[in-house]
């Protein structure tokens, strides 16, 4: 082939060296290609594996994220002590620093694994790979993510992770859904915690928050909890094991189960036709 | 802020792709940016310079191409613009609604020079 006198340049091909052709020359004898790549291919990719060990051991993976403070902590405790019982959990536990939350975990004999991050704001595909090398994922049936405190960074990295679910804090505020978009966008569910403050933040509307919800063309369902309050944490161990079944049903069908928007190139085929 | 490890993804494809092109030097990029890909454009300019330092890419330039909201109505059928925190339909309202444009990080255009000159 040669690419000097254009002796390889064909009626089928030169559509591609015109103007706006994927191998267009511009003048000053440089080259211009056109591509379609998503830039967190490579996290994905980390990401898809992740999730194939995930459904060829049977775990159901969930993330879950907030600001920091929102109680996702509390809300692993509290389902741990609910669930324990009849499902084999394990926590992979996301911070800067320290390994206090992990311990918290622990502390009710559950499996937890501490990642650092230092100073990164999520976590992302490849942090959770190396934290599941320390799990023995056989004896697991569901296990939650607990992603680094922080309502923006994390909804831009797909983990493998089944479903996402996103807190929100009664005094956070009802408009952080509105604030915040991307991330609560992308909630399977969205829990709106320390409800039990309501009375006394009586500024927050839990009708105003799911509004906010709903209009990120979200339809996901949006509860209210509070672990102090046996009673109202229900609706989501009922959830969760709605979709544990739907995640088992699936794998017997050789099927995957994703959360509702991912961030990743689903729209890359829309994008190139 | 996760723009730089975003860069750093970045530089890894160009990186690829230019060996791939036999390239000696990334000269331009083009980069679409969603407003609801969690990612800040101007951040991301920001970040470029540091995470090409070094590479092929080194000296290049950036060039962020924006876009739009779109949203398709599954109540009434129609596209229509829309903003970050509100995907509604600006005909009938309906908040169901599945986003067409508004949420892509992708790379779509690298120019290059290749090793052997051009004469």
């Amino acid at each position: 082939m040669c690419d000097t006198c254009g002796c390889n340049i064909t009626h089928g091909n030169q559509h591609l060296i015109a103007p706006g052709g994927k191998l267009h020359k511009t003048e000053q004898g440089s080259e211009a290609l056109s591509v379609l790549k998503n830039l967190l291919s490579e996290n994905d990719h980390m990401a898809a594996h992740n999730r194939e060990h995930f459904d060829r051991h049977g775990v159901f993976a969930v993330n879950l994220m907030s600001s920091p403070g929102a109680g996702k902590t509390s809300l692993l405790e509290a389902s741990v002590d609910a669930l324990s019982d009849r499902y084999r959990i394990a926590v992979i536990e996301g911070d800067l620093e320290t390994e206090n939350d992990a311990q918290r975990i622990r502390s009710r004999g559950v499996e937890a694994v501490q990642i650092t991050t230092g100073s990164a704001c999520h976590l992302d595909a490849h942090m959770v790979h190396d934290a599941l090398h320390q799990l023995k994922l056989e004896d697991i049936d569901i296990l939650f993510i607990e992603n680094v405190g922080n309502l923006v960074c994390p909804a831009s990295f797909d983990l493998g992770q089944h479903r996402n679910v996103t807190l929100l804090s009664v005094p956070e505020g009802d408009d952080k859904p509105s604030k915040y978009p991307v991330i609560f966008r992308a909630a399977d569910l969205v829990a709106l915690t320390k409800v039990d403050l309501l009375p006394v933040l009586d500024d927050f509307s839990t009708q105003r928050a799911c509004d906010n919800v709903r209009a990120l063309a979200n339809a996901a369902p949006v509860l209210e909890l509070s672990v102090k309050q046996s009673d109202s944490m229900e609706p989501w161990l009922d959830w969760l094991d709605q979709e544990v079944e739907h995640h088992r049903q699936g794998c017997q069908r050789g099927e995957t189960m994703r959360p509702r928007i991912q961030p990743d190139g689903a729209r890359l085929h829309a994008l190139a036709t | 802020m996760h723009e730089l490890s975003i860069c750093q993804a970045l530089i890894d494809q160009v990186e690829a792709l230019a060996r791939e092109q036999r390239a000696k030097r990334v000269l331009s990029l083009v980069v679409g940016v969603g407003p609801l890909s969690g990612v800040e454009a101007r951040l991301l300019k920001q970040a470029y310079p540091v995470a090409a330092a070094g590479t092929l890419a080194e000296g290049s330039e950036l060039d962020i191409e924006d876009r739009p909201i779109r949203v398709h109505c599954k109540s009434c059928g129609e596209d229509s613009d829309a903003t970050a925190n509100r995907l509604v339909c600006a005909f009938c309202e309906d908040w169901r609604t599945d986003l067409i444009s508004g949420d892509e990080l992708v790379l779509t255009r690298v120019e290059f020079v290749r090793e052997q000159a051009y004469v």
